[in-house]
């Protein structure tokens, strides 16, 4: 295959919108597993035909789906996700205890060199792997055991361990992100890890500086530097420079620092992509406007990018598993919203255009490139 | 042999028929119904009965000669007609939204 892949998880299927290296027309297939709550789809680096697919419901639970052949046929693989030893209690929303209970996985982080290890990272919050395709999965207990686990609470999507970034220079280094713990990282190939929250400040919470307890919704990281993070936090951007051992806010003059997704483009490190949303309550853009803002500083500074996108009555969100970028040059740049829009950018974010309009609602976006 | 309809979402996903028909050895209980039909159809193994505690999951409902047998002891025995064949056991999404 020539071209881009770009894999989009939705409310009630998934879609494989494919095109060749111009980006302009777009071939469609799906939806596959219609009916179900796919979460989130991600291919193998090491092989791009092998993805991995988190098919999910509230009747039927949780599947995990992969295919050999990029999408064109599956097989379901194993989904027997069980917490090592007593599960313990993590916070409720209204500050009970309550026992960690598996409800489905949200994110799916194949491994950069083995199609066959793949990291799952699900709600009730923790992470597992998997090193034979998917076919059995083992919690790496460290996270939870850490200590701060039953200080844990759900966000208001459930209390999710979303994102996993996997150092592309240090194999043993890893980061994840919890609504409502925060971000922590491991040194040593998942056994151990420790929180990383040192900057964060967030009001709903007791101590607004606590150690967990933050609700981040997204990190990102450029591979040329994985010292330096990017995160769109419940409120505020905020950036590290030190593999996250603190934090410095980057919200500078965007119109609202409420939102979910953060993406970095793939040859420029400074430069850096969110969507502002007007509030916690009101969970879509500000004055109706979707507005993708760039910032070619590493933050602080940005610039609206709306050529291509509604700019009146418009009142989607853009989730935070739903944005991603190809490498080609220029840098494509791709999301996915609520309306089951899926907008794409060939200009590095300069104008959009609709890939598909009437999907249902976007969960996940995540792309290939086949240069 | 026992017949079993499946949701049409579970069907898809065991590429199964309308209707499934199973022996199974012994007493036709909930318990031993489902284990049969997870050893024919392994990709079902979760979607019926948790997978860790091997509960009914809350949204999944049996019905079979016009009575819900939801809140049944997993090892009582199922009505005879669905025993004998002449009934098939519903397994059924309950109307819960979606």
């Amino acid at each position: 295959m020539n071209g881009i892949r770009v894999l989009v998880g939705t409310r009630k299927g998934a879609f494989i919108l494919t095109a060749d290296n111009e980006r302009r027309h777009w071939d469609v297939s799906g939806p596959h597993f219609g009916g179900w709550e796919i979460y989130h789809i991600k291919g193998s680096p090491a092989d791009p035909d092998r993805l991995y697919a988190s098919q999910t419901s509230s009747w039927f639970g949780q599947v995990l789906q992969r295919s050999d052949d990029g999408g064109r046929t599956w097989e379901a693989a194993g989904n027997a996700f069980e917490y090592e030893g007593e599960p313990g209690t993590h916070q409720w929303y209204d500050g009970t205890a309550r026992p960690w209970e598996f409800k489905r996985v949200w994110h799916l982080e194949p491994s950069r060199t083995d199609p066959e290890t793949v990291y799952a990272g699900v709600e009730d919050a923790a992470l597992f792997r998997s090193t034979d395709g998917g076919h059995t999965w083992r919690e790496l207990a460290g996270l939870r055991g850490h200590g701060s686990g039953p200080q844990w609470q759900p966000g208001a999507g459930g209390m999710c361990l979303h994102t996993i970034l996997l150092d592309p220079v240090d194999p043993a280094r890893m980061y994840i992100a919890i609504s409502a713990a925060g971000a922590f990282r491991s040194d040593d190939a998942g056994a151990s890890w420790q929180p990383i929250n040192r900057g964060l400040k967030s009001e709903y919470i007791p101590d607004p500086t606590a150690e967990v307890g933050h609700c981040v919704h997204r990190i990102a990281m450029h591979p040329s530097r994985p010292q330096v993070l990017f995160m769109q936090k419940h409120w505020d951007v905020m950036r590290s420079d030190d593999a996250g051992a603190s934090w410095h806010e980057i919200s500078g003059n965007l119109p609202s620092d409420f939102g979910f997704v953060i993406e970095v483009h793939a040859h420029e490190p400074e430069t850096l992509y969110v969507v502002p949303i007007k509030s916690d309550t009101e969970h879509y853009p500000p004055d109706g406007r979707l507005r993708v803002y760039r910032s070619r500083t590493g933050g602080n500074e940005w610039e609206p990018l709306s050529s291509g996108l509604p700019q009146q009555n418009c009142y989607v969100n853009v989730l935070r598993d739903a944005m991603a970028v190809d490498t080609l040059d220029p840098c494509g740049v791709y999301f996915g919203t609520t309306g089951g829009q899926v907008y794409a950018s060939s200009d590095a974010g300069d104008s959009w255009t609709p890939i598909v309009r009437d999907l249902p609602s976007v969960l996940s976006v995540e792309v290939q490139t086949f240069p | 042999m026992i017949r079993i309809i499946l949701p049409p979402q579970l069907r898809t996903l065991a590429h199964a028929g309308n209707e499934v028909t199973l022996d199974v050895a012994g007493p036709a209980t909930q318990r031993a119904v489902l284990d049969a039909l997870e050893m024919h159809y392994p990709v079902l193994r979760g979607t019926i009965r948790d997978q860790a505690t091997r509960q009914r999951r809350p949204r999944v409902r049996f019905f079979a000669c016009a009575e819900d047998l939801s809140l049944e002891p997993p090892d009582a025995p199922l009505p005879e007609a669905v025993a004998a064949g002449t009934e098939p056991l519903l397994i059924v999404a309950a109307i819960s939204g979606g």
